[in-house]
């Protein structure tokens, strides 16, 4: 069983056209079913110009993550939109390292059963199938807001913290701070649509979920 | 008109409306209900019937809207998305409209760790706004959520809430333009102690023409004691009272805080009234409904319109 899937382009190509790319992929999951081939049809269709590529096992390792984007600082400077090719946590931890870019995930994540255990701690990712972090600045609303919301911030937040418990963060004010940094506030008009929670492995017969 | 909602009749002839609130018993009693109908009756155009509000178990809403409406009210039935995923929503939908009523609120609900039942599941399948969608795909294209049709649709004159006083402030009038996209008809505002921002929200609202797209109800309500003003502006959660509203109440004597409570609630009417944009008030006096004649009448909102459908 596959830990992530490739999203389909047309959720992808608006949102990097003619765009200079830097893409993150992560292999650490390889052995337990990261899509490789479909992942690298992917980024050879891509008619946008690839200014760099990083490839790395374990994108969840936020430290070892740090040394990379250093590393590819300069790449990382010329490309306008960031990809990343790896479950919700890679993308959050490349998210918050990259905290003044635009950062898309190019992956729905199903499962987290790869090695990424191992080294995951400060991010979470509830495995729903349709990653949402596209629209939120790379934060995921799932895993983190107490109530799911896909168009929060809901009216109990105030000065930062989630109604639900004054010891956490609302996520959606962080988003909105993220998406105010980045020039992006507009996606928040955007209407959130039910999620397909059948997809999500958690919620689904094993029979319904995807190869 | 897209129903037969009486609220409906009283926004569209630009009547400035009233709406009430009617929290059901925590028990199987119909009589509590019956009671404080009999207060409201005459005095607002319409009423909200709470869902489980702050997540404590109470008698369900639209069965309590009935009672309500037996009683010759006119009732909007809460619902949450707390309790409910779009299925067992649709069914709600589907019923309440069969059973008559005319109106809805489409909430996403106060989470159930604030309740009398914290151990429980929350839902939240949906949200406020999706649920919103959902009941106008209902009603306007005949469509569930999953695309299939249907024969007869609900016709639910369908409500939403928002909250000016939320954070970040800056976000709260694209909040209200994503209800309005989402096919809000009308919105109720969480109760209303800070009138300057208030009128603020309300300046953001009319540059993007949205008060012309949906009927605003500025909600109120009157303070029943220094403990309750103190609650709300510690306690809850998006709540704003400001300063000034302790001070005065502060400046009375203990046994007529619960009148001037009163007097500033209908202050608060008259102000948000001159606002432009403001279609009406929602006037939320939870277990305190036999004030609400006396506050409408202050007010100089009596009688109410009677419009034949
Ligand atoms: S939206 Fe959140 S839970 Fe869903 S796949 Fe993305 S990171 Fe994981
Ligand atoms: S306060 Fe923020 S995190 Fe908490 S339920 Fe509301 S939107 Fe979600």
């Amino acid at each position: 069983m596959l830990a992530v899937q490739v999203k389909a382009e047309a959720e992808i190509l608006p949102l990097i056209s003619s765009k200079r790319l830097f893409i993150f992929e992560c292999l650490g999951c390889r052995d337990v079913h990261y899509p490789v081939e479909k992942a690298a049809e992917f980024m050879d269709s891509l008619k946008e110009e690839i200014v760099g590529k990083a490839t790395l096992d374990y994108l969840c390792h936020r430290e070892f993550v740090h040394e990379y984007v250093k590393a590819y600082a300069g790449e990382i400077e010329r490309a306008q939109v960031i990809l990343v090719f790896s479950c919700g946590v890679g993308a959050q931890v490349v998210s918050s390292l990259l905290e003044d870019r635009i950062v898309y995930t190019c992956c729905d994540t199903l499962y987290l059963n790869g090695f990424q255990g191992l080294t995951a701690k400060e991010f979470n990712c509830d495995q729903c199938g349709e990653c949402y972090l596209n629209y939120t600045g790379g934060l995921c609303p799932v895993a983190l807001c107490s109530k799911n919301l896909l168009n929060g911030p809901c009216g109990g937040s105030q000065a930062g913290k989630c109604e639900v418990d004054p010891d956490m963060p609302c996520v959606w004010q962080q988003i909105f701070d993220r998406l105010a940094k980045l020039g992006q506030l507009h996606t928040l008009e955007r209407l959130g649509t039910p999620k397909n929670w059948n997809v999500s492995p958690a919620s689904s017969a094993p029979e319904k979920r995807l190869p | 008109m897209k129903t037969r909602s009486n609220l409906e009749r009283v926004l569209e002839s630009g009547q400035f409306a009233v709406t009430g609130e009617l929290g059901p018993p925590r028990s199987a009693d119909a009589e509590v209900i019956r009671k404080k109908a009999k207060i409201l009756k005459g005095h607002v155009d319409a009423f909200n019937i709470t869902d489980g509000q702050t997540a404590v178990v109470r008698m369900a809403s639209w069965a309590a809207a009935i009672i309500g409406k037996e009683e010759g009210l006119e009732p909007i039935v809460q619902m949450t998305c707390r309790d409910r995923n779009r299925i067992a929503l649709q069914m709600d939908v589907l019923g309440i409209a069969a059973l008559g009523i005319n109106n809805m609120l489409c909430l996403t609900g106060d989470h159930q760790k604030f309740g009398n039942h914290p151990a429980a599941r929350g839902v939240y399948d949906l949200d406020s706004i999706q649920l919103v969608r959902m009941v106008k795909d209902m009603r306007d294209e005949k469509k569930f959520q999953c695309g299939d049709e249907m024969a007869v649709e609900p016709r639910l004159f369908i409500g939403a809430a928002e909250n000016p006083f939320a954070d970040p402030f800056e976000f709260r009038v694209t909040r209200l333009a994503k209800k309005v996209e989402a096919g809000a008809d009308f919105i109720q505002t969480q109760i209303i102690y800070n009138v300057d921002k208030f009128a603020e929200w309300m300046k953001g609202v009319r540059d993007r023409g949205l008060h012309e797209r949906v009927k605003i109800l500025a909600g109120v309500a009157p303070i029943k004691s220094m403990g309750a003003a103190r609650y709300m502006k510690t306690k809850v959660p998006g709540m704003d009272v400001p300063d000034s509203v302790i001070e005065r109440l502060q400046g009375v004597t203990k046994e007529q805080v619960s009148r001037e409570g009163i007097k500033l609630c209908v202050d608060i009417i008259n102000q948000v009234r001159q606002i432009e944009g403001v279609a009406g008030i929602h006037l939320m006096a939870i277990e305190w409904e036999e004030v609400v004649p006396e506050i409408v009448e202050a007010a100089g909102l009596l009688p109410r319109p009677k419009i034949a459908p």
